[in-house]
């Protein structure tokens, strides 16, 4: 017992990150509301992006931002007293990360307003049943269906 | 001249920051005229292929080119390499792009009168992102650009049928995310254990960290978002509905394009990143890949005989024809792999050929279902020669394009030992006849009474130049495959396997 | 949604906050490269305020301040100053963005490289800001029906 909780409290973050990530899977594939699914998207790329800021982190390591930096030329080109600083960059790699992730849920929820326009409605079932009532010309069962009505 | 040595010294960066800034300035030169934007698509599209047919012959000539964006070093900076994989597989995008372009003005201005502006906006973009993915040495620019050749391909599946295509997006999109961010998932693993992202510098740092786990889970990761990516079975689902529901020249353009640089892309992490003998020896990916391959070529055929729709047919036969690429890709012999890396480009010039033929006839009379298409060989000879050249290309009939790639990909199963992929290429080549055949015999041998007063009504000539051009280049390079096998492919593969050195 | 105004408490807080938000979103914009900021999170800010204003007193004065011709030639005008800087650095010998060679202050390559960061980050700021803007104006609905009408009728041009 006192193995498993080492385990977990050695490596948390990688936990933490894993839960997150199958938390928002399984919202994009178990749930029938659209919006449900495009938030569920939202928490698998936030888990994704917290596993990449935790490999940043180093012991004792502040904030990675230059000391006297913008004082003058000089100083920031000399020596800063050394100070540990964690590495930038997978920071700066999710900052791209996060203007992709947001511009994929700006493009979602366009589509999701212009299917509730379309449809009436937001629930996966009931657009599914929609679709396949419109089809008769490519659907030799509902060709017949509408024939044997008429 | 000044001018022109600052042009080819920098070509493989503008080859992605013309169609950037054309992009973006489309709207505004929209303003002025709506045809104006044609014009200028097309010049754009132009200037791309001089700069990739530029770049591909300086590579075949002098070797790779690696170009330092900002003037930083790797494995500092990020990189531009174009070798014989990246030249050949732009050269493809720029010229299909071209095509497309040049037969998207009628049928823009028949399907979306309202939206040229927008499409012609992210056209340029599309192909931004596809050039940027192609050309790029560094993983994480790699995947900046998936994300923007994703999002523009949404937003042009988006544009088409009404009701059909905002579904069709929003299902690619929830699956292209998953995909996406699997990438990106192992992009962050191999950046954990190597601390660098430079495809070139990873070669290097990979081979003695094979046994890492973490090394591992990153394969994983990455095979499964490039199957999503390229619509290998059983990961094809948002494939069919996204092809038939786009517009006509979008279908085109993401059926000869996407699934070609997702192909592309997983040549390079398998080849590159991770070097031949991870793949191959260690944990003989390449081996299942074969035969999740052969599965998606049986399954795409027989899925494509039960459909009505022209383009849901074509979309799954495309399913089939990726199973061929990625069939020669995983045998990973020399022979196989040539004939998997020629098959990218006779699919991209067949299928393009064939969704655009399919657009045409939708232009002209609105039908869709095969069924209906009696007496088309007479209205329309041109256009039906056209699919008819090219279906017999895809069942591969021998003096066209399509014969050369399934010889290359028979012989190298018959070198690995493997004859099960022999029957499979045979079994699926009589599957693409029984559906080709059966368009073929609609439109020539309909109903005769029906067939006598039809007067000859053809597309007009914008739409016919480009279907002819590819038409005559897949018989061309099925009659001359020498060029590209002997020049391109055959280093090409030498290299990719380790067995021999690029120039 | 018309004729119903939110209180005078609300209106007056934030035609005072506005400007200062947008300071705000330039001092991001100008220190990315030096703290934490830069070019997408200062447009954002910018967004936020210009979209705070709309949400507060209605589309009609949203639009005025910040009309879709604005919008559009923001937005071509921002990654066109981003291209056209690298290719600047194109035109002076380096490599795309390589912002060292380009001869502004002869004597000091690195101070050159830090002020064109900076006008990149600035093009990149405009059209994000253009974005957030027109993202939010297009998936709001129309408040009235006059506006119904009008949105329609721009659809089918």
């Amino acid at each position: 017992m006192s193995g498993i909780i080492e385990i977990i409290s050695a490596e948390f973050n990688y936990w933490i990150y894993v839960t997150l990530m199958m938390i928002g899977f399984y919202a994009m594939i178990a749930k029938k509301n659209l919006v449900k699914k495009v938030i569920g998207a939202n928490i698998f790329q936030t888990a994704i992006f917290l596993f990449y800021i935790s490999l940043a982190e180093v012991k004792g390591g502040t904030a990675p931002i230059l000391l006297h930096g913008h004082e003058g030329a000089d100083v920031a080109h000399g020596a800063v007293n050394e100070v540990i600083y964690v590495n930038p960059l997978p920071h700066v790699l999710i900052l791209t990360a996060i203007v992709v992730a947001v511009s994929t849920t700006a493009v979602a929820l366009a589509l999701i307003i212009k299917i509730y326009q379309e449809y009436g409605s937001l629930e996966e079932d009931v657009i599914l049943a929609y679709r396949r009532q419109l089809q008769p010309e490519f659907s030799e069962y509902a060709r017949q269906k509408q024939e044997g009505e008429q | 001249m000044i001018g022109f040595d600052l042009i080819t010294d920098h070509l493989p960066v503008l080859t992605v920051v013309i169609p950037l800034i054309a992009g973006f300035l489309t709207p505004m030169i929209g303003w002025i005229d709506r045809r104006l934007c044609w014009y200028w698509v097309m010049l754009t599209m132009f200037a791309v292929l001089l700069m990739t047919s530029s770049n591909l012959y300086t590579v075949i000539t002098s070797g790779t080119i690696h170009y330092h964006l900002g003037g930083w070093t790797p494995p500092i900076g990020i990189e531009y390499v174009i070798d014989l994989l990246n030249g050949f597989v732009c050269l493809i995008i720029a010229f299909i792009g071209l095509m497309v372009g040049i037969y998207s003005i009628e049928s823009i201005k028949k399907e979306l009168p309202n939206k040229i502006i927008p499409f012609y906006s992210i056209f340029l973009l599309l192909i931004t992102g596809l050039m940027g993915m192609t050309i790029t040495g560094d993983i994480f620019n790699f995947y900046v650009f998936l994300e923007i050749s994703s999002l523009t391909a949404y937003a042009l599946i988006a544009m088409g049928d009404r009701g059909d295509g905002v579904v069709a997006s929003f299902n690619y999109l929830i699956m292209g995310t998953v995909a996406a961010s699997f990438i990106l998932l192992g992009i962050g693993y191999l950046y954990a254990v190597t601390g660098s992202l430079n495809i070139a510098d990873m070669q290097g740092l990979l081979p003695s960290i094979y046994d890492n786990k973490v090394v591992l889970a990153a394969l994983a990761f990455f095979m499964v978002g490039f199957s999503i990516k390229v619509g290998l079975f059983p990961l094809h689902a948002w494939l069919p509905d996204a092809y038939t529901h786009a517009p006509s020249a979008a279908s085109a353009l993401i059926a000869g394009l996407m699934t070609k640089v997702g192909a592309y892309a997983m040549i390079r992490f398998m080849f590159s990143v991770f070097t031949p003998e991870f793949v191959i020896d260690i944990t003989r990916m390449a081996e299942i890949l074969t035969w999740a391959a052969a599965l998606a070529i049986i399954v795409g055929s027989v899925l494509a005989i039960a459909q009505s729709d022209i383009k849901r047919m074509l979309a799954y036969s495309s399913i089939s024809q990726i199973g061929y690429i990625l069939l020669g890709v995983g045998l990973a012999n020399v022979i196989g792999m040539q004939g998997g890396l020629l098959h990218i480009l006779n699919h991209s010039l067949m299928k393009c050929a064939l969704f655009l033929v399919a657009g045409a006839i939708f232009y002209k009379t609105g039908i869709r279902n095969l069924h209906q298409f009696q007496g088309l060989g007479k209205k329309m000879p041109v256009t039906t020669t056209v699919f008819l050249i090219a279906g017999l290309s895809m069942i591969g009939v021998p003096g066209t394009v399509g014969f050369t790639s399934k010889w290359y990909l028979a012989l190298g199963s018959i070198n690995a030992g493997q004859w099960i992929f022999v029957i499979v290429i045979l079994i699926s080549s009589l599957l693409n006849i029984v559906y080709f055949w059966r368009v073929f015999d609609n439109i020539w041998f309909g109903h005769p009474h029906e067939v006598e007063h039809i007067k000859r009504d053809e597309a007009p000539l914008s739409m016919l130049i480009p279907m002819v051009i590819l038409a005559v280049l897949c018989i061309f390079f099925g009659l001359f495959a020498y060029y590209p096998l002997h020049y391109v492919l055959e280093p090409l593969s030498n290299a990719l396997l380790g067995i021999g050195v690029l120039p | 949604m018309s004729g119903i105004q939110e209180s005078v408490i609300i209106r007056t807080v934030v035609r005072i906050m506005v400007p200062f938000i947008q300071i705000f979103a330039l001092y991001v914009i100008m220190h990315g490269s030096s703290g934490p900021g830069g070019g997408f999170q200062g447009g954002v800010i910018f967004g936020a305020s210009i979209i705070l204003y709309t949400m507060i007193y209605g589309h009609k004065e949203g639009k005025k301040r910040m009309s879709d011709k604005l919008s559009r030639i923001l937005s071509s005008s921002g990654v066109a100053i981003f291209a056209l800087t690298g290719i600047l650095c194109l035109v002076f010998g380096g490599m795309f963005l390589q912002y060292g060679v380009v001869p502004l202050l002869p004597d000091d390559p690195a101070q050159v490289s830090r002020l064109l960061i900076d006008v990149v980050e600035i093009g990149i700021g405009i059209t994000v800001l253009a974005v957030m803007i027109s993202l939010f104006f297009d998936i709001s609905p129309p408040e009235t029906e006059e506006e119904e009408l009008v949105a329609s009728e721009e659809a089918g041009q």
